[in-house]
């Protein structure tokens, strides 16, 4: 009487594998790697939006249909440094983030481009290089915060509803499936309500095709409050999230990696599932830059894969090549965090976690 | 902060139907009124907020949507999960739409057939929400016992089956309905709920139980002091039951020890439906209620007084040395008012008030007074000095500008560590710290090393302290000097607690962090310790004496691995201990599966206390009863014994502590130094494993070495062997009652509840033991005195995990989830594995004739590679595990 459940998919053995063997590695940015290459308007544009109505530099996800070389190099790239995985150039191509461009439209378009583009740059990789390559298809926060007012005195009101969050991610999601994605990952995710809209999409994704791809899940502690920018502390997001049932769990961006220790440390305690931790280059500085060196942030990562914290282990903005391969060097030493046996217990969160067991 | 199994309150003001205020203020648009009733719910100690919008002029779904949002705005609200509580599906969904934290449901159930049922309870999976899952079916709704725990039964099996809905996620109500009604059928509505309740939680593993308690006293509505009263007798039978949480107002909740003994009566009488007259009794009571307000009158206890007519500092210097309280805040306030002596409340303090301590100090240090008197002192000295507080308050308001306040000799920031519940010897180091005029900051229990170390940042500590009792928590020590050293911190480091050692602490502390790391062996070392390390003029000469000492058993212990020999695994597994197991006695017990007692009545537990380690917690060391006649300390033991009589009388009386047990007994074989446990005789499906290690050291001959697995059959015997397990708790209530003192700045008698509650704790599994050799039948006919029994003159064995026989903690997980622990007797697992509450004890229990208690001692790496292979565990995490009894 019930739909069968999605089968899952072949490549969540193989990843569940590869991350119990050895801590696994991410890719770094994407954003700082295209921003390295100062292209220009007209390069964003390409021919086909030469005379699209608003301006289109700064759009990086528009670059898989327009620059789709520079992407697919930059995978390459990546995957030579040292790089398990990849991810999608698609961190804005929801329609809710390109409305800014006028671009709702391309939404589907975008998606199948850019997880295709990363396919091809992995298995062409994996062919030279004589081990797997995979991709992650990526789902970004968009612009929008659900569980927050952007107006302080109408605190009642919300910019975007959950429903729309999830059409707008069951549309992303559909066409990275279909573009061949290994995994999905939400990330950077500084509204949980956000992202439970998006773990909703997936779920109903995974019904529609059958086949349920490993979930990767990534928050943004946003200062040393130890907090989400919504105001969850690491532990009620975590029961904030574990419905959907994570391959991983980990925390991105914001901070380095120095400051994110204590809630890492946190994180891998709790999680009854993969630990993963990619950190900026540390934090910006006066100019938008980004200045630790490869060295610096292996020196950290490579602390935490020492405690026995990671899994999966990677690079947010301000990181290159250079900085994979440093910290995959850092980090190969290290055995990967074993997932530990928690007793059940009901997990509920507000803005804090309350456990009852 | 504590997990666990604390009982949840869900505040129920935001509940339209129940809360004319709300409804008048939701319906009014007065938001601002809405949320102030919330903000109150969770200022009164609401776990969780229920809100329901439910009302015929209300359109629930905007609504619903507007309030959760306007709560998430508050931050002080917000930080609780959401209960939504509504009848209505679509204002549910409506609300789930709107929490980025995980929150309940209320509710979902079979009313509307099962497609239905499954269909939301796969979207609330999809949501990420907890549900309340009522006890109603197709056919209405379940009010007798037989009917609840059917329907519920019934709910448990679909969703955990069918939708994959997580256990521990769902939450039944059973349904509280009105008792005293005047209908008959009526009258067993309660006890049909807690036996209900009792039963759900025995067989449905995970799930919870809660109720809207104000349901069942709906009879007498318009009369609050008789609600109150009933909700509160509901709430302590419901919660002995099993009951999880309730839906209740947080900022009125009645206490059952407060309820006079004639109303509590009759109360009782309706709920437990005692006699058949219960609801007419308890009404005509109810009516002449308001006559019969009384004061109780306490006993006084008459005492030599002349004391009294001395001058006011010797008056003070007297309370403090005899630990007199009676008196303390009268004679402060005399010396208060005394300015041309005292000009400043502070000059009380650093005069009369440490001119006394400083006595008790000094005959604490000549051996004349003891740990329990110097606690009784500080709580004297704390009490004067909270008197005394505001008044320097007041003068550091008014002196804004004039500096010189009162600096302490040094400022101590003290913690048990992460994953560690044990406190006693902790808070009396403290205790000795504060009366000594150190400023203590203590940090409590389970305290993760980055709070530790920010704290002693930001107050600027003197000193860092560390303590812990289970093994765990030697490595976290560890991490702590490590993380110490990594972020710079240059404070002294004292290491203390009953696992700790100065051997340990000079071999993998010390090494860790280049400041000074001293370990204090009881709390009369802890002062000179810490004066030395504060005073410039000797801490060069105490540093480099105790870095000396350090090397010397860095050195030592080098030596002595070297010299010790330790067997090869395979020779050390030959000379295991021979049974003839054709002939050997293997009794079969009574039942196999578990079986629980919650609770066992106190008064049945108290002949079983060992008293000798109680006074090993105060530092009086001896055998008792002998160390009552002592010639040193017979005189403090004989006081502090009765005193702890006392204390344990009125535990008993007021049942302040509830202890819980269960035992299990289950088919099994040793398979090489492993045991599995089967599912029942057929032995065709192991239910768990459980891991023993070998002892390894080289032995004379005709001395064995032993491993626990020796004690059961091996599985080519072709005999089938029963392994017990036990976990017991005398644990909840602990730590309230504790706490209820140092309210009051007693800390005496804090830690005096807290040694009786871990007492009662080892008593209990002594009282269990006996429980399960009856139920193997060799009990039966043991014929043993109680002083034998305390003595272990059995047969059988009983080691826990973590201790010397079994000194892997890892083994107390598996343990724990077949007695199904956590739910049978609200004991819970740290990430350390040590039980909370405190005061509580597991372990496993072995027949065999000839077992005994031994010690695993030292391993060799031949034997942890081999026994992380049979756990299917890295290396590296089963070393962590048994780092303290690596040989290599």
């Amino acid at each position: 009487m019930s739909a069968p459940s999605p089968i899952l998919s072949p490549s969540t053995a193989v990843l569940r594998a590869l991350f119990s063997r050895r801590i696994a590695i991410l890719d770094g940015a994407m954003g700082t790697m295209i921003q390295d290459r100062n292209l220009t308007e007209a390069q964003f544009r390409g021919d086909r939006f030469k005379d699209h109505p608003s301006d289109l530099r700064g759009n990086n996800d528009l670059l898989s249909l327009t620059q789709p070389a520079v992407i697919e190099e930059i995978h390459a790239a990546y995957f030579e440094s040292g790089a398990d995985l990849v991810e999608t150039n698609t961190f804005n191509s929801t329609s809710i983030s390109q409305a800014d461009y006028k671009m709702e439209s391309l939404v589907p378009e975008l998606n199948l481009a850019a997880a295709k583009l990363a396919r091809r740059a992995a298995d062409r990789s994996a062919v030279k290089l004589g081990r797997p390559c995979f991709v992650a298809g990526a789902l970004g926060p968009t612009n929008r915060t659900a569980s927050m007012s952007p107006d302080v005195n109408r605190p009642d009101f919300r910019a975007v509803t959950f429903d729309t969050l999830v059409a707008a991610y069951l549309e992303q999601a559909r066409a990275l499936a279909a573009g061949g994605v290994d995994a999905l990952i939400v990330e950077t995710i500084f509204d949980t309500l956000n992202a439970k809209a998006a773990l909703f999409a997936l779920e109903q994704l995974f019904d529609e095709t059958g086949v349920r791809l490993p979930v990767m899940i990534s928050v943004t502690i946003t200062d040393a409050s130890g907090r989400t920018l919504s105001g969850q502390t690491v532990g009620a997001f975590f029961n904030s999230i574990r419905h959907a049932r994570p391959f991983s769990v980990g925390i991105n961006c914001a901070l380095g990696g120095a400051q994110m220790r204590p809630y890492l440390e946190e994180l891998a305690g709790i999680a009854d599932c993969f630990v993963s931790c990619y950190p900026n280059a540390g934090l910006p500085n006066a100019f938008g830059g980004y200045d630790e060196s490869p060295a610096d942030m292996a020196k950290v990562l490579g602390d935490f894969a020492a405690q026995g914290w990671l899994n999966m282990v990677g690079g947010c903005c301000g990181s290159t090549p250079a900085h994979i391969t440093a910290i995959a060097e850092a980090v190969r030493p290290f055995p990967a965090r074993s997932i530990p046996d928690l007793t059940p217990s009901m997990q509920l969160s507000g803005l804090e976690a309350l456990n009852v067991a | 902060m504590k997990q666990g199994s604390q009982f949840l309150i869900v505040g129920e003001r935001t509940n339209i139907t129940g809360s004319p205020k709300f409804a008048k203020a939701l319906k009014a648009g007065d938001w601002d009124a809405c949320l102030a009733i919330a903000r109150q719910q969770v200022e009164s100690g609401a776990n969780v907020i229920d809100i329901n919008v439910d009302e015929a002029l209300i359109e629930g779904e905007p609504t619903m949507v507007k309030f959760l949002n306007l709560i998430a705005a508050e931050p002080e609200i917000s930080k609780v999960p959401v209960m939504l509580d509504s009848s209505k599906w679509s204002v549910l969904e409506a609300g789930l739409k709107c929490l980025q934290g995980k929150g309940i449901v209320n509710s979902i159930s079979l009313k509307d057939g099962e497609p239905e049922f499954l269909r939301r309870a796969r979207l609330l999976r999809r949501y990420g929400a907890a549900a309340v899952v009522m006890a109603f079916d197709e056919q209405g709704q379940a009010a007798t016992r037989d009917e609840k725990v059917r329907i519920c039964t019934r709910a448990y099996n679909l969703l955990t089956q069918e939708v994959g809905f997580p256990a521990e996620d769902i939450i039944f109500d059973p349904n509280i309905l009105t008792v005293a009604t005047g209908i008959e059928e009526h009258n067993n509505y309660a006890v049909d709920f807690f036996e209900a309740t009792k039963i759900i939680k025995e067989t449905l593993p995970y799930a919870k139980v809660s109720g809207g308690v104000s349901n069942v006293s709906f009879s007498f509505r318009g009369n609050n002091p008789v609600r109150e009263a009933i909700h509160a007798v509901f709430l302590y039978h419901a919660i002995r039951a099993g009951l999880d949480m309730a839906i209740v107002n947080a900022g009125m909740l009645g206490v059952y020890e407060e309820i006079a003994p004639d109303l509590l009566e009759r109360v009782e009488d309706v709920i437990l439906n005692r006699r058949p007259d219960g609801t007419e009794r308890l009404v005509t009571f109810a009516e002449n209620l308001k006559a019969a307000q009384g004061g109780a009158s306490k006993t006084e206890i008459k005492e030599d007084l002349a004391w009294r007519s001395l001058p006011v500092e010797a008056r003070l210097s007297h309370a403090l040395v005899k630990g007199i309280d009676t008196f303390i805040e009268a004679d402060t306030e005399e010396a208060r008012q005394s300015t041309a002596k005292y000009e400043r409340p502070l000059h009380i303090i650093e005069g009369p008030l440490m001119n006394g301590m400083r006595i008790v100090g000094d005959l604490f240090g000549a051996g004349k007074m003891f740990l329990p008197q110097v606690v009784k002192s500080a709580r004297v000295m704390k009490k004067s000095v909270a008197y005394l507080t505001p008044f320097m308050e007041e003068e550091k308001r008014q002196l804004i500008a004039g500096g010189g306040t009162a600096r302490p000799q040094g400022r101590v920031v003290m913690a048990t560590v992460k994953g560690d519940v044990h406190d006693i010897g902790k808070n009396i180091v403290g205790v000795v710290l504060a009366c000594n005029n150190y400023e203590v900051v203590d940090l409590g229990v389970m305290v993760p090393c980055d709070k530790i170390l920010a704290t002693a940042r930001e107050r600027q500590a003197d000193i860092i302290g560390l303590s812990g009792l289970i093994t765990p928590s030697l490595d976290e020590m560890v991490h702590v000097a490590k993380e110490m050293k990594r972020t710079g911190l240059n404070l002294p480091l004292l290491i203390g607690g009953a696992t700790t050692s100065a051997a340990h602490t000079a071999v993998k502390v010390a090494p860790e962090y280049d400041e000074p790391v001293v370990h204090v062996l009881d709390a009369s070392r802890v002062i000179g310790v810490v004066s030395s390390l504060l005073n410039p003029a000797n801490k060069p000469k105490f540093v480099s004496e105790t870095r000396e000492k350090q090397e010397r058993q860095r050195i030592e212990f080098a030596d002595r691995r070297g010299a010790r020999k330790l067997l090869p695994l395979a020779e050390a597994r030959a000379r295991r201990q021979p049974t003839d197991w054709a002939t050997v006695d293997i009794p079969r017990p009574e039942f196999t599966g578990t079986r629980v007692f919650d609770p066992v009545p106190l008064d049945e537990i108290v002949p079983f206390i060992d008293w000798g380690p109680f006074f090993s917690a105060w530092e009086l060391h001896g055998r008792f009863p002998d160390i009552l006649k002592d010639n040193v300390v017979g005189e403090e033991a004989t006081k502090l014994y009765a005193e702890a009589q006392e204390m344990l009388a009125r535990i008993v009386a007021e049942k302040r502590f509830v202890a819980k047990a269960v035992i299990g007994f289950w088919p099994a074989n040793a398979v090489g130094d492993s045991v599995e446990v089967y599912a029942d005789e057929s032995r065709a499906r192991v239910l768990e494993t459980f891991h023993f290690l070998r002892q390894q050291n080289e032995k004379p001959a005709g001395q064995f070495n032993h491993c626990l697995a020796d004690y059961i059959a091996p599985k080519e015997s072709g005999r089938i062997d029963f392994l017990g397990g036990f976990a017991v708790t005398s644990g909840h209530g602990v730590d309230e009652f504790a706490k209820e003192f140092e309210a009051v700045h007693d800390d005496y008698s804090s830690i005096m509840a807290k040694a009786l509650g871990d007492r009662l704790a080892e008593a209990l599994a002594e009282l269990m033991h006996k429980r399960a050799r009856d139920f193997c039948g060799y009990g039966k006919t043991e014929n043993l005195a109680m002083k034998d029994i305390i003595r272990e003159k059995y047969r059988g064995i009983r080691p826990a995990p973590g201790y010397p026989a079994c000194p892997d903690h890892t083994e107390k997980p598996p343990l724990f989830d077949l007695l199904q622990a956590p739910a049978t007797t609200g004991i819970t697992l740290t990430e350390s594995h040590a039980m909370w509450p405190a005061s509580s004890v597991s372990g496993m229990y072995f027949n065999h004739p000839d077992s005994k208690y031994f010690a695993v001692g030292k391993l060799a790496k031949d034997q942890v590679r081999e026994y992380a292979a049979r756990k299917g565990q890295p290396i590296e995490l089963t070393e962590k595990w048994l780092a303290p009894y690596l040989d290599y």
